[in-house]
């Protein structure tokens, strides 16, 4: 029934639709008609949508690591070529900002009121770009994309946003771009290494090429000092993006500020390039850095974990709550990922999923009681299950599947990552536990201070609940916060060989170094599990 | 003498300088040419030129298959180089020149000067330019430089009623002419410890000499006058004060046209003529190019008038280029043709538009008079910001492109710590070019009058510069094989 995908670029189209639509609107469609760019443009996503599913469908979970592969040549005198492919990891990454797509579009009918042709234009773009980015297979391609997203999510901050949108806006430009500029050395030092030769580094010369896949086959021969320095360039964009601890001052001034929308995408999406980069690129080129630098990154992602959970706990705003939510719950899907195991890395990567949908939810949650009372401090509600209780309901929902209670996608994401992490080193696993209880206590109390005990702020009385656009928007999430809850194993079976090959590459990097150098005796005890 | 028939092949220049001289003729005669017929007769002459150019390249490129022709092609004793080098400047320095022309006119029709005159030093400047390309001997070049210089102090100044671009002229002028001082005492040191100033002929003997103190002395005084002309770090002074007073299209020109011309000799000095002393004079140009992107970058960071900002972000570019000539490989050189070529649109675009906003006051030259273009102007507001796009280095424009090339250069020639500093400044530098895009689409502002877009020219090659920006980011497939056809000899 799908068979159909694999003769047509499905990847190009789905990446493109959203840079069509946009042009559409930007050229063929009048400042005036903001009705009309409003329902056109989300109409886009959803077509969008649409063409995303049968991806999901038609992708061989038995077949090559790399599916609906597209090539051709694009900048010929450096190598560089338009390649487009998707494996488990990115399969699901593009499905959930498809998804996102739809959904903070739509949340954004009632939000956004001055100059809506613009915005739908950048919130076109930016689908367009993040979508480019999990499925570009060139690494030039990749940064491109990487890139030409900034643009349109710093115009959405800066002119959407809230008081301090100014500041959030190019701090967030900034702070990237320092990061992504260090990346693209990195990828030029891969690029040159990969041809034979790189400053006083020696390798096989290979014909030029920007091609990830090149640089999987050659990276556990890279040796390991130039390993480390390219391993730092990167680190340095994906660590920002991610946001690690300390990288991630710029995340509660850009969540704060975005509009919903926006916030939903950068807490859905642009995070998760961040840990998709380390996963993608990181781990498997560089393996035997990553085997030297695992107690930094184990530690960076373990206090992230309890400093996120502690400061969001003092928070009283619930935009910042949230915001400082991420930090923590990033932290969670880096020590996933760095655990280097089945179950670690398994997690990490459903982990990033699940983060997307319930705290992209919770964005929304707090953008419909904003609509309605313009105010997020928490000091205003209490009380509301009463007067909203349908949204308090799946508000409910939404924070048990955020703190991971059993039956809901956040346990299955956590518990995974917790059995990879004991099995790494067994501190690992505790502290993480620590922070699942840490926020278990901030997302309760948050609860219970807006929802429960008598409603003292008569500005509360009448406040409509969830209308039936707000109930269309939330119901997905929720439904797919149950369905990852009771029933995982589509999504573990898609990202199978993924993790398997990432887990082969470390070990293969291992092995040589094993043989090259014997003293290395803490990369080989680490890589052990010990 | 040397072949009176090799003249034929300096066509195009001769026909340039005549067009220039005949301009001139026509404004001292009668009433004088008006603005619009000079300007026709400008453009004309310039795309003669570059005709010209094509056809001599095709006739050298024949010949020299046919073995009619030396190869390399050196004609007229030696002294002027009909390379794939130099065409490449050639062409380029032509189309900035024209493209400058349709920005000028109704610049000068606004602001009640003679026409002629400013399209007269125009040409002839250019033809200048045409010799830098192709100039080589040390003295061949030094005078086409002057040729060039001459013509671009009075237009710097051409606005004889306003005080700064007096001011701009003056300062031009004396700066000017001490740089060309000391470039001339540079190669007549060289002059004295080799004997010979045809480049070919210099780089053997200089690397026969051994132990000459005035070698040194020569070239670093040779490349210190290189240096002012690029406007490098600390040989940039004379750069704000002539760019925000000289009259805005001259200032376009200056940027460009002026600078792609005064690389083109760097290179060919440095390649050809110092290239057995390439070794040392690598680690000067890699300090100087340091030191022009970290101050270039980091004065723009505070300035408030746009002419200003654009002034310290050529400065920067320079610091940029400087890379790819310094790490003297094939990459780093066709990265600096590349680099220049999508450095010329993006910035003959920015200046477009404000020049566009200039006029009639739409907005004045400050960042803050953009305020709200972005509801005045759509369109405006949309170029301008794919220009500071590029400008930054953000993809799918040139300006990525060109930058990922030269600090592909850098990192390929083992000048890492260059690329550190470069890749950081150039994200350094995206404050003070978003500056801009920040008032135009986050600024308020009373005015609210949309800015109608009438002037048919100014539109025309602000748009075609967009074009080629994006273009040169989406497709640089031909233009890097354009580039890598026009390359010199490696040192």
């Amino acid at each position: 029934m799908f068979d159909w995908v694999h003769n047509v670029p499905i990847l190009s189209i789905v990446c493109y639709v959203p840079l069509a639509g946009a042009l559409i609107v930007m050229f063929f469609m009048k400042s005036g008609q903001e009705a009309a760019i409003r329902k056109f443009a989300t109409g886009v996503a959803f077509v969008d949508f649409l063409l995303s599913l049968p991806l999901w469908f038609a992708f061989d979970r038995n077949g090559p690591l790399f599916q609906f592969r597209e090539s051709a040549p694009w900048i010929d005198s450096i190598g560089v070529r338009y390649e487009f492919g998707i494996d488990g990891i990115a399969l699901l990454l593009v499905l959930l900002t498809t998804l996102l797509g739809v959904i903070s579009f739509l949340s954004s009918w009632s939000a956004i009121h001055t100059r809506e042709k613009e915005y739908y234009v950048f919130l076109l773009l930016l689908q367009t770009g993040m979508l480019g980015v999990f499925m570009a297979m060139d690494f030039f391609l990749f940064y491109v994309f990487w890139e030409v997203m900034l643009v349109p999510m710093y115009f959405l901050i800066g002119i959407w946003g809230g008081s301090r949108k100014l500041y959030a806006a190019i701090k967030f430009f900034l702070y990237t771009l320092v990061g992504s500029v260090l990346m693209l050395l990195g990828i030029l030092a891969l690029y040159f290494y990969n041809q034979g030769s790189l400053f006083g580094w020696k390798g096989q010369p290979h014909p030029q090429t920007f091609s990830i896949e090149q640089f999987h086959n050659i990276g556990a021969s890279i040796p390991p000092d130039l390993q480390v320095w390219i391993f730092l360039a990167f680190f340095v964009g994906f660590a920002i993006k991610v946001p690690m601890f300390p990288f991630h001052t710029w995340l509660p001034d850009a969540h704060v500020e975005a509009p919903t929308a926006g916030s939903v995408i950068l807490a859905g999406v642009l995070l998760k390039m961040g840990t998709y980069g380390f996963v993608r690129f990181s781990l498997p080129i560089l393996p035997a850095a990553t085997m030297q630098l695992l107690p930094w990154m184990a530690a960076l992602s373990l206090i992230g974990i309890v400093y996120g959970a502690l400061v969001a706990m003092a928070q009283k705003d619930m935009k910042k709550l949230v915001a400082y939510s991420s930090v923590s719950h990033l932290g969670f899907v880096m020590i996933g990922l760095f655990a280097l195991n089945g179950p670690g890395l398994n997690g990490g990567v459903l982990q990033m999923i699940n983060h997307g949908l319930s705290t992209g939810a919770l964005f929304l949650l707090v953008g419909v009681i904003y609509e309605r009372r313009h105010t997020r401090m928490i000091a205003d509600y209490g009380g509301l299950s009463a007067e909203m209780p349908l949204y308090a309901t799946v508000f409910l929902i939404i924070t048990l599947a955020s703190i991971g209670l059993p039956t809901l996608n956040g346990f299955v994401g956590e518990f995974t990552i917790l059995t990879g992490a004991f099995q790494r080193v067994w501190w690992w696993g505790l502290l993480g536990a620590i922070g699942i209880v840490l926020g278990a206590a901030y997302m309760l109390w948050l609860y219970q201070r807006v929802f429960f005990g008598p409603l003292t702020n008569p500005e509360n009385k009448g406040l409509p609940d969830l209308n039936r656009r707000e109930l269309l928007y939330l119901a997905p999430i929720v439904l797919l916060c149950f369905w990852i809850g009771l029933y995982p194993r589509p999504f573990f079976r898609v990202l199978e060989k993924p993790v398997q090959y990432v887990m082969d590459q470390v070990k293969r990097a291992n092995a040589t170094a094993v043989a090259a150098a014997p003293a290395a005796a803490p990369v080989r005890a680490l890589a052990a599990g010990e | 003498m040397p072949g009176v028939q090799d003249y034929q092949y300096l066509a195009p220049e001769i026909l340039l300088g005549a067009a220039g001289l005949l301009l001139l003729l026509g404004g001292a005669i009668g009433r004088g040419m008006g603005n619009r017929e000079s300007a026709l007769v400008s453009i004309v002459s310039l795309a003669l030129t570059a005709g010209l150019v094509l056809r001599v390249y095709s006739v050298v490129e024949a010949g020299k298959a046919a073995h009619t022709f030396p190869d390399p092609p050196l004609i007229l004793g030696g002294s002027f180089m009909l390379d794939g080098f130099s065409f490449f400047w050639k062409l380029l320095v032509l189309v900035a020149t024209a493209l400058v022309v349709l920005l000028s006119i109704r610049f000068l029709d606004e602001g009640g000067y003679r026409a002629s005159d400013y399209y007269s030093l125009l040409l002839l400047a250019t033809s200048g330019m045409l010799f830098m390309a192709s100039g080589y001997t040390l003295l061949t070049i030094w005078i086409s430089l002057e040729t060039m210089a001459l013509a671009s102090y009075i237009l710097a100044g051409y606005f004889k009623r306003e005080v700064r671009s007096n001011e701009a002229a003056l300062k031009y002028f004396i700066l000017g002419a001490l740089s060309s001082g000391i470039l001339l005492y540079g190669i007549s040191l060289l002059y004295g410890a080799t004997g010979t100033v045809q480049l070919a002929e210099l780089s053997v003997r200089l690397g026969a000499t051994q132990g000459n103190p005035l070698v040194p002395l020569g070239w670093l005084l040779l490349a210190a006058g290189l240096f002012f002309k690029v406007a490098a770090v600390p040989f940039h002074i004379w750069t704000p004060d002539v760019y925000v007073g000289a009259p805005t299209p001259v200032t376009a020109w200056l940027a460009v046209a002026s600078k792609a011309a005064s690389f083109a000799i760097l290179l060919r000095i440095f390649y050809e003529g110092l290239g057995s002393v390439s070794v040392e004079w690598q680690t000067v140009v890699a300090v100087i190019s340091a030191a022009t992107m970290i101050w270039g970058n980091l004065a723009a960071l505070t300035q408030e008038n746009v002419k200003r900002l654009l002034a310290y972000s050529s400065i920067a570019h320079a610091g940029y280029v400087l890379i790819g000539v310094l790490a003297v490989s094939q990459v780093g050189l066709w990265s600096v043709l590349f680099y220049l070529l999508a450095y010329s649109f993006i910035t003959l675009g920015a200046f477009g538009t404000v020049i566009l906003l200039e006029r009639r006051e739409y907005a004045g030259e400050t960042c803050a008079d953009y305020a709200g273009l972005a509801r005045r102007s759509p369109f405006l507001a949309g170029m301008m910001l794919l220009f500071m796009l590029a400008l930054t280095g953000i993809p799918p424009t040139g300006g990525f492109v060109g930058k990922f090339y030269l600090f592909a250069a850098a990192v390929q020639g083992r000048w890492a710590w260059l690329a550190v500093i470069g890749v950081i400044t150039s994200a350094i530098s995206l404050y003070y070019y978003f500056r801009i895009v920040y008032y135009m689409y986050m600024g308020d502002s009373d005015q609210t009058t949309p800015v109608p877009l009438q002037a048919p020219a100014l539109v025309g090659v602000i748009a075609f510069c967009a074009f080629a920006t994006l273009a040169l980011g989406v497709i640089p497939g031909p233009f890097i094989d354009f580039a890598k056809r026009s390359m010199l000899p490696l040192p």
